[in-house]
């Protein structure tokens, strides 16, 4: 994992009073976070199926939308090579606030069981990541689960979140 | 005190314990039958080239050249012997044992479905007259076979990297090349995206999948009692265990609140 | 502050004023057609496609070089990250590879379990093709039909193996676990229902007007080029060369069973879509035939090779030598002989072939992968040029790449 050089404490990572304007705004980011979609290998099946028939997608107010500066959150879903390293970076950049981004499945979180010159050894090395989910593919459960900690995490933040800095990578 | 010495021809993992009087068996390789398909392609190529070696391994037809050949050996065997498809292409790093390469070409046909392997070993800087002509497959092959393996090509019509980014240096399929990547590669994609001053920022990579930290401890051993980061720690472990909370405890204003009772739970798969 | 990268944004296609007016696009490594990371660099004339250059890597994982440094049976969970969609396939391609390199024979009831799922994940995979394909032609409501099906395959999947997606069902000598009870009479009922659900399907697709518009004459390949280019599987099928490893060099019980080989010469993505449909019903009724043959087999499940299997887990567990031995071929590796072999067999796709080069050490010395993937999308280059910019993604969907396979 990235080191990090941010205290955590001061920045976003405890429970703050809210306000009704930002319990009002942060209502309604958490019930209809639109999904880019990054599906990278293997994880995006597991990903497409959690948006399919049986277990959906749509319930929680998410769809997988193709354009960046449509998206709120980004799922990272498979292995991250370096020659994509540059291109996710871009693409994180061009997404507006406020972001979040899900690493889903190992080869995202940590570079999985590819040990080799040609993976990043997990996203979070390029881009900051809000949750991780464990797992070769995860089920789709959990990716649901995932999508509901991360409305539970976005209706406890401060609504104007973008000003305060994440991580520092 | 000196290390102890680690040749550097193969980096790759060796077997830790090797029995000094193993001797391993090889794969049969038999003589090529007087009749058949096969006799008559082999046949065919020595009619006109010269044949190194030539058996039969596992049903297949192995067929052993020189490197300068390989062009008109497959237009030989594609044109009068009707073997219309490569199926694959490539080549063996055989650089520390005798300073080549073994380059490989699958070839099939169609109509009999039977297959030849044509191989031939070419050294480190010698280069293999491309067989683009023949077969459209060599094209990408033969990009991959340089990508990977640096194995050169001539007159091919794009010769560039196919598999790894445009600016890789290092031919990682060689058995020199570590598999974690030399420092080129471990580098390499934050010296892309941020640049050189933060490589300290942001740290080597873990390639170690048995770490282990001193935090771990601290981080790891409150599963079930978690908290939020930096919080203090004491109430949590106190309570029962903290259950897997889906929604917030008061509910969500308009958003139906899951609860056990009124969810239906299937005791058998529809 | 946040950290400031060092990227640029950059315009690749600001230059279309040149005089012959071209315009270059890039199709970059992320897009919603649901293929994996293909990064075509297009040059248009209007909307017309002159040049094509595809650039693929971007899932490049360095399975070979893993291959290199891993004992044979630790490399299988890797090569079910290949062609991801029917992960057995894989994984039998590569224990057939090392079974052939040794000389080994599967017993009976292992060869029945293993075409099994072999049928399964061909089913899994065209309902995947229907799926995606139909999503980006347009034709969305039948994604989740397909998947629907899906679904019921993979609890299949997960009630044999563990896992909906990654099997490594496979072990190099046979299987390792028997069929669950009751497994078979769900296999059963699913196989008895999916060909109504194709029909359903078809009755959507087939003679709809939008979808034979949009599929009647793109993608054409034509047989030599085909041929040249490497194609395998249905590309080749469509083509009108009727070539089907399970029927030329039969494999496990291919030769036993009986089952057509579906073949067009319309060369185009329709004749290619009719084909993957009528394929889903061979596969059906070949599993009809296996769930018969199933019960009259001895119990044995791995081969009899004590030099490079090891041993039921019943006898490892009580027996000492078996136990002793199945220590020596887990830390160490089993070593085959020394040689090289090059294995076909017929995945979903296409060929995808196994080149092993062994030196008799437990870790392979070479392994080569022939994705049929690969070349599959190398013959976009030649393909795309001539079509328009709707026709891009109906093809790259008719060919069914993956790109796990391509770039391993």
């Amino acid at each position: 994992m990235a080191q990090h050089q941010v205290n955590y404490t001061q920045s976003g990572g405890l429970p703050v009073a809210l306000t009704t304007v930002d319990k009002i705004l942060n209502w309604g980011r958490s019930n209809s976070i639109w999904a880019l979609t990054y599906g990278l290998a293997c994880c995006a099946i597991e990903m497409m199926a959690s948006g399919a028939s049986r277990y959906d997608f749509d319930r929680f107010g998410t769809i997988f939308r193709a354009s960046p500066r449509q998206a709120d959150v980004m799922i990272v879903a498979g292995t991250l090579t370096k020659k994509h390293a540059e291109f996710i970076r871009r693409l994180y950049d061009q997404m507006t606030e406020p972001k979040w981004v899900i690493s889903m499945g190992s080869c995202a979180n940590t570079g999985g069981m590819f040990n080799t010159y040609a993976t990043v050894q997990g996203c979070d090395r390029v881009i900051p990541v809000d949750l991780y989910l464990p797992g070769c593919a995860p089920r789709p459960e959990t990716l649901q689960y995932a999508v509901m900690l991360l409305q539970q995490k976005i209706r406890r933040e401060s609504a104007n979140k973008s000003q305060k800095p994440k991580r520092l990578v | 005190m000196m290390r102890p010495y680690t040749p550097k021809d193969n980096v790759q993992a060796k077997a830790y314990y090797t029995d000094r009087f193993w001797v391993a068996p090889r794969v049969p390789e038999e003589p090529v039958p007087e009749e058949g398909v096969y006799a008559e392609d082999l046949a065919a190529v020595k009619a006109k080239h010269k044949v190194l070696k030539a058996y039969i391994q596992r049903g297949q037809l192995v067929i052993y050249i020189n490197p300068e050949e390989n062009l008109e050996v497959l237009r030989v065997l594609k044109e009068e012997r009707w073997y219309e498809m490569l199926s694959e292409m490539s080549a063996v790093d055989f650089l520390a044992e005798r300073g080549g390469f073994e380059v490989f070409y699958q070839i099939l046909n169609l109509n009999t479905a039977k297959r030849i392997r044509v191989k031939c070993f070419v050294e480190e800087n010698q280069a293999v007259e491309s067989v683009n002509p023949l077969y459209r497959s060599a094209d990408w092959a033969e990009r991959e076979m340089w990508d990977l393996l640096g194995v050169k090509v001539n007159n091919h019509p794009y010769p560039k990297r196919l598999i790894m980014p445009d600016d890789w240096e290092g031919h990682p399929l060689r058995k020199t090349y570590p598999l974690e990547g030399d420092e080129f590669a471990q580098w390499y994609e934050v010296d892309k995206i941020f640049g050189k001053e933060a490589r300290d920022i942001i740290g080597p990579e873990n390639r170690d999948p048995a770490r282990i930290d001193r935090y771990d401890t601290e981080r790891f051993a409150r599963l079930g009692h978690e908290v939020p980061r930096g919080a203090p720690a004491e109430e949590a472990m106190k309570a029962e265990e903290t259950p897997i909370q889906y929604q917030e405890e008061e509910g969500v204003f308009m958003i139906e609140k899951l609860s056990e009772e009124r969810s239906k739970v299937l005791d058998r798969r529809k | 502050m946040q950290q400031t990268n060092r990227l640029r944004p950059f315009f690749e296609n600001l230059e279309f004023e040149r005089e012959d007016n071209h315009m270059v696009i890039n199709f970059g490594p992320q897009h919603p057609s649901a293929h994996g990371q293909l990064r075509l660099i297009l040059e248009l004339d209007g909307e017309q496609v002159v040049r094509a250059v595809p650039d693929i890597g971007y899932l490049h994982r360095g399975m070979e070089k893993m291959a290199e440094n891993m004992i044979y049976n630790e490399f299988l969970p890797t090569t079910d990250r290949t062609d991801y969609i029917a992960a057995t396939a894989n994984n039998y391609g590569f224990a057939h590879a090392v079974e052939k390199l040794i000389g080994l024979e599967v017993p009976r009831r292992a060869q029945v379990i293993r075409t099994m799922l072999l049928e399964l994940n061909r089913i899994i995979s065209h309902l995947f093709w229907l799926a995606t394909h139909a999503l980006d032609v347009g034709a969305m409501s039948v994604f989740l039909y397909c998947f629907r099906e899906r679904e019921f395959a993979m609890d299949l999947m997960e009630d044999y193996c563990g896992a909906r997606l990654t099997h490594s069902a496979v072990r190099i000598g046979g299987v390792p676990l028997d069929l669950p009870e009751g497994w078979l009479g769900a296999l059963a009922k699913f196989v008895n229902e999916l060909p109504g659900n194709i029909k359903d399907y078809e009755d959507l697709l087939t003679e709809n007007r939008i979808w034979r518009m949009r599929l009647e004459g793109v993608g054409v390949v034509p047989p030599e080029m085909a041929k040249s280019w490497g194609c395998t599987g249905i590309m080749l099928r469509g083509s009108g060369i009727e070539y089907d490893i399970r029927k030329e060099e039969p494999y496990e019980l291919y030769d036993e069973l009986e089952f057509d080989i579906p073949v067009t010469d319309t060369c185009d993505s329709y004749g290619r879509y009719k084909l993957y449909m009528e394929e889903m019903r061979q596969s059906v009724r070949i599993i009809q035939q296996l769930i018969g043959m199933y019960d009259d087999t001895p119990p044995e499940l791995m081969a009899h090779a004590p030099q490079y299997i090891s041993a039921p887990k019943e006898d490892i567990m009580t027996q000492n030598y078996s136990l002793m031995q199945h220590f020596v071929l887990v830390t160490q590796g089993m070593r085959p002989p020394v040689g090289e072999v090059y294995v076909p067999t017929e995945s979903p796709k296409g060929e995808l072939g196994f080149y092993i080069n062994s030196q008799g050490e437990p870790y392979p010395y070479r392994l080569k992968m022939r994705a049929p993937s690969f070349w599959h999308c190398g013959i976009l280059q030649d393909l795309l040029p001539g079509t328009y910019i709707a026709d891009i993604v109906t093809i790259i969907g008719s060919t069914n790449i993956v790109f796990g396979e391509i770039d391993r």
